[in-house]
């Protein structure tokens, strides 16, 4: 499959220049308190191909994410879309210029149905504007994206399910649910977070197919994953973060050899043994480790924006 | 002892008058703005204190005729509603909350303040401006009426009327707009800000069109019932009163087209009876129930709406009759 | 994954440090001896100072503090007394040196505590009113409304309306204050210090909301009536019980901690535990403030009533300041708890164990702190705060009174320093509530009395604005 784009010599160095970038990321730095949870001096990625973002819990994955789709604000930096800048523009704004992004936790609205999640997304609509719901006849462009809509459910499998509130399907459902939601605005760049986690493993297969199929229609795709055998499955290039740089990009064969990868993947202490106390607790440098980890988490929550509400 | 068909009576006539009239618009205003938008107005007798001021001063002070005095009311509504949601609307909701409540809190001091006395009348309040309103009524303003066996002085029936028709018009535009797109926009909003916006929606926009349409129907609320009472008291316009809507607005049902309405009318039909029976078995020489003072009865009202809207929250946030799946409060 | 509320101080690496120290029966008698020399320590102080004042107890009437905005019951609207049919009541207001005064609020109050009119006085000092049906009423100043330098002596009268007679109400007016010319450098240190004693009581029971929020992200309108409920309960042990007011006192803290407590375990803990959202408990916090201020005003009444002790007190000058004891004693009691709450926070068990759950609630209870147990805790001493605040706040700014409104008064003005500060922060809390103390005396110097909580509540809107995770507060938490 990777044959059908051109084999391009692309140095596999970080921040390498890709022949046609969709998206370009310059000095791009946010800190939290003193951590700096992103320091990206340049990233490019390249349009066309299935882009893995891979790195540690805490990495700034996600975080350079919100960056990007304006979820957040960087410190310093900026980030071109097609040659335009996105820095500055409100997440909506980023959304509308075609790059559209899912979430960690599924943002599957739940009170409204399948069909009403995916008529939502369409952009542009003329009823969405107030005075528009009350004078403009809006009825024949609801047709048209209720018809969208119901082709997108029905290559995602979910067209049985129109009906059911979005929160009454499976995690996996509406993994693709929120991939299927994002087709609608027929997107340019289509940025997923973590798509396979807490999916049903029944049902990694199709979402992995989904996910190629994305590129086949000619969108980019970048996405967050940790399983690095999806990672070879289906990514052209991937970008490896660690501590809020990257640290190594290449195609995903030759990153296995790579020794900044595997430390910084599985930390200097993977080759220390774990120890647990007689009732399971970790102790010593295991229990240190996993503190760390714990706060690691819980401050990648937080950084996601969990307190929204 | 205890005169049934009194109290039923006088519990229809207030299922029907003026203060469910009120409560009816200022719960349409809060079902906009919680029930489909997750906003928390805590402030929305500030909204109708603005829109009777608004009215009753620009008629008064300004010798305008009432129907502009109507408008000036309605875009002070506006205006409050825009000043209000600019600092707050992208913060938690808790915030929006606590500032909208202390800027009703905010007006109704400044209208009784000695110092405004000749502007807003003080404490003393404001008359005079609503002469006008009476004059196409085609009731006898004196005259008693009998409705279905409930009787009306003319005057109030006209206020109900036209009341009614407000209430119809408003039910119809909420009706419209929760239906159209810019509805479900509101509804994801409510459910899930952060998707909205991934999905290209200018959630800050969405929530001042809530804010605003919610604040102008609470200025409408304020309007209607002062052209009903033709007197303006500032004291009236006092913080429990918002949470009497909001008790309407969860009794009927929030997201609910017609929650609003039948909850309100619940919920002065109940008050109405508790009211009156407590009245009755309080009074008199040898009173039915004697542990509660005559007097007290006034301030049992209060007692027992913030309790229904604490046991309700805790037991039907869906409301008296909704559906469990619909509750639309857990999430957050 | 639950929402959690922004944390007080510290950070999650502490946390999982301290767990060892804290995960071991952290909660013993240390917790209570800590919390009782916090509270009643400075109490002590406090009745050392008072004590000393007693033998120059007034002979000499007091300069009258203001009272907060009084908002009478709102009137059902079906029952909007009718003017025309009422009877007139009347009266001159004249101050002791024949003065008229003019612009004094007058107004009325029926048995119930409902407020029936009011009224204000004219240039020549006549005020007349209507009441709405013949009764007993209660007429009284607003002493906010008073000019400057004239005391009242008798500000609230009764009198029973009777049809067919003209009623006068006579207040009475005292000498003009002090009768020392007062220089705009010395006013400006006494409205300064008015201001801290008044933001230094606010954050008294600010600290217990923003901690409350701290730890279980609950915005607790029912706040202002725990306030309410404590100052209750110091005068009725106090007028009825005839106990004197320090002990009433000290036994009041110790019932508003238990009602504190007795709140959480009865409502919250379970709402917690059906994971009921924040958006549902606080409008059953709302729904509780509602029925709580009302069940006071059934058994208090809706007028207002002084406790028993120091409730006249003449100024002593002190040089550069000039000050009543029992206002000196309100300054000293809060700046003591205050720093007592700061050492509980900073060096006890329970207080580490308080910053671990409002900075990071799963990581504390994963790290063995019982995180109910601490949020118990918080509320115990967030009632025991309340009561203290509820207290100084009749004694030193109501002018020795309490009322069954006194608390969501102050509850604005708490919202106001509390998000000022940074919400869920302490020590902002703390800072945020002195700034609006300040704020409220010094603007009462520009715009009118009864407006004179109108400055603190305006900060709220415009920090808002400028600065929404308040002074101390962090950018990421206000979501």
């Amino acid at each position: 499959m990777r044959a059908e784009h051109p084999v391009i010599d692309v140095s596999a160095l970080p921040g390498a220049a890709k022949p046609d970038p969709v998206l370009m990321i310059d000095s791009v730095t946010r800190s939290f308190g003193g951590l700096r949870a992103v320091d990206v001096e340049h990233l490019e990625f390249q349009r066309g191909w299935i882009t893995g973002l891979i790195g540690p819990n805490g990495a700034g994955k996600t975080t350079l994410f919100n960056l990007i789709t304006g979820f957040d604000r960087p410190n310093t930096g900026q980030w071109t879309f097609n040659g335009t800048p996105l820095s500055g523009l409100a997440a909506h704004q980023v959304a509308r210029c075609g790059v559209v992004r899912t979430f960690q936790l599924t943002k599957a609205l739940a009170k409204l149905t399948v069909l009403d999640n995916m008529r939502l997304a369409a952009p542009r609509q003329s009823g969405e504007r107030f005075f528009g719901a009350l004078l403009s006849s809006w009825g024949r462009q609801e047709r048209a994206i209720t018809e969208k809509a119901m082709d997108l459910l029905t290559r995602f499998r979910l067209d049985a399910k129109a009906g059911d509130l979005a929160g009454c399907l499976s995690g996996g459902q509406r993994k693709l649910l929120e991939m299927a939601r994002a087709l609608m605005m027929d997107p340019i760049v289509v940025m997923l977070d973590e798509p396979m986690a807490g999916v049903n493993p029944a049902l990694t297969e199709s979402l992995l197919q989904h996910v190629k199929s994305l590129r086949e229609d000619g969108m980019t795709v970048v996405f967050v994953e940790h399983d690095m055998d999806v990672i070879r499955d289906i990514s052209d290039w991937v970008v490896v973060m660690a501590q809020g740089r990257v640290i190594a990009e290449g195609r995903p064969d030759t990153l296995s050899s790579n020794k900044a990868v595997v430390d910084a993947y599985l930390g200097s202490h993977h080759d220390q043994a774990l120890e647990f106390d007689a009732e399971g607790n970790p102790v010593g440098q295991t229990a240190q480790l996993a503190a760390e980890m714990h706060s690691e988490l819980e401050a990648a929550i937080e950084r996601g924006k969990g307190l929204s509400a | 002892m205890i005169d049934i068909s009194t109290l039923l009576a006088n519990g229809v006539a207030a299922a029907v008058g003026p203060s469910t009239i009120f409560f009816a618009l200022l719960a349409i205003g809060l079902n906009i703005q919680f029930g489909y938008a997750g906003l928390l107005n805590f402030g929305q007798i500030g909204f109708a204190l603005v829109g009777a001021y608004g009215m009753g001063i620009a008629v008064v002070h300004f010798g305008l005729p009432l129907w502009s005095g109507v408008l000036v009311g309605v875009l002070a509504g506006v205006v409050l509603a825009l000043l209000l949601g600019i600092p707050t609307l992208r913060l938690r909701a808790d915030y929006l909350a606590i500032v909208t409540i202390a800027a009703a809190e905010i007006l109704r001091l400044i209208t009784r303040s000695t110092s405004m006395t000749n502007f807003s009348g003080g404490t003393q309040g404001l008359t005079g401006y609503g002469q006008a309103f009476r004059q196409p009524s085609p009731f006898d303003n004196g005259r008693f009426y009998n409705v279905f066996g409930v009787r009306f002085l003319g005057q109030d029936l006209w206020s109900i009327c036209v009341g009614w028709a407000v209430v119809g018009l408003s039910l119809i535009l909420v009706f419209l707009l929760v239906r159209s797109p810019w509805g479900r926009v509101l509804k994801a909003i409510r459910e899930d800000e952060d998707a909205a916006r991934a999905l290209g929606k200018n959630v800050f926009v969405y929530k001042m069109q809530a804010l605003v349409l919610g604040g102008v129907f609470g200025a409408i609320g304020g309007i209607i019932f002062a052209l009903t009472t033709q007197s303006l008291t500032p004291d009236f316009y006092s913080p429990p009163q918002t949470f009497f809507a909001y008790a309407a607005l969860i009794i009927g049902g929030a997201a609910r087209v017609f929650g609003p309405v039948i909850g309100s009318m619940i919920f002065w039909f109940v008050l109405s009876i508790t009211d009156n029976f407590l009245r009755q078995a309080t009074a008199g020489s040898n009173p039915l129930i004697s542990f509660i003072d005559n007097q007290d009865v006034g301030a049992i009202r209060f007692i027992l709406v913030g309790v229904g809207l604490a046991l309700l929250m805790v037991f039907r946030p869906q409301g008296i009759f909704g559906n469990r799946s619909e509750v639309l409060l857990d999430a957050r | 994954m639950r929402p959690r509320p922004p944390g007080l101080v510290g950070n999650s690496k502490d946390a999982a440090a301290r767990s060892d120290d804290l995960a071991s029966g952290w909660f013993h008698l240390s917790v209570v001896r800590a919390l009782v020399v916090a509270l009643v320590g400075p109490l002590i102080v406090g009745a050392v100072l008072l004590g000393a004042a007693v033998p120059a107890l007034a002979s000499q009437p007091p300069p009258t503090p203001p009272t907060p905005s009084q908002s009478p019951l709102p009137q059902p609207p079906s029952e909007q007394p009718s003017p025309e049919q009422g009877l007139p009541v009347s009266g001159t207001l004249r101050n002791a040196d024949g003065r008229l005064l003019a612009g004094v609020q007058v107004q009325v109050f029926d048995s119930t505590g409902q407020q029936v009119a009011s009224t204000t006085s004219n240039t020549s000092g006549r005020w007349e009113l209507v009441v709405p049906r013949p009764g007993r009423y209660t007429f009284r100043i607003d002493p906010r409304s008073v000019p400057r330098g004239v005391n009242v002596l008798q500000g609230e009268v009764v009198r029973d309306v009777v049809p067919g007679t003209l009623p006068l109400v006579v207040f009475r007016f005292g000498e003009q204050r002090g009768g020392l010319q007062t220089t705009a450098s010395a006013e400006a240190v006494r409205v300064l210090v008015d201001g801290i004693r008044f933001g230094l009581v606010i954050g008294i029971t600010g600290i217990g909301l923003s901690l409350i929020f701290g730890t279980t992200g609950l915005t607790n309108f029912a706040h202002g009536e725990l306030v309410t409920i404590g100052a209750v309960v110091a005068w009725t042990l106090n007028v009825t019980a005839g106990l004197q007011l320090i002990w009433a006192t000290v036994l009041a803290v110790i019932v508003g901690a238990a009602l504190g407590a007795v709140t959480d375990l009865a409502i919250w803990r379970p709402m917690r535990r059906r994971r009921a959202g924040l958006i549902a408990q606080l409008v059953i916090s709302i729904g509780l403030a509602l029925a709580l201020r009302y069940l006071v005003l059934i058994y208090f009444g809706g007028r207002s009533e002084s406790f028993a002790d120091y409730t006249n007190q003449v100024e002593r000058n002190y040089g550069f300041i000039s000050i009543t004891d029992k206002d000196l004693a309100t300054i000293v009691i809060s700046l003591a708890v205050l720093i007592g709450i700061a050492l509980l926070l900073q060096r006890t068990r329970i207080g580490k164990a308080m910053r671990a759950v409002a900075d990071n609630r799963d990581l504390a209870a994963s790290s063995g702190i019982n995180v109910e147990r601490v949020v118990l805790f918080v509320w115990a001493l967030a009632g025991a705060l309340a009561t203290l605040g509820g207290v100084l706040f009749g004694l030193s700014e109501l002018g020795g009174t309490v009322q069954y409104e006194m608390g969501f008064s102050l509850l604005l003005l708490m919202f106001a320093g509390v998000i000022l500060g940074g919400l869920g922060t302490a020590y902002g809390a703390l800072v945020g509530c002195l700034v609006v103390g300040v704020l409220v005396q010094v603007s009462a110097q520009f715009i009118p009395v009864d407006l004179k909580y109108l400055g603190g509540l305006a900060v709220l809107i415009v920090i808002l604005v400028i600065r929404p995770q308040g002074l101390l507060g962090s950018r990421a938490r206000i979501g």
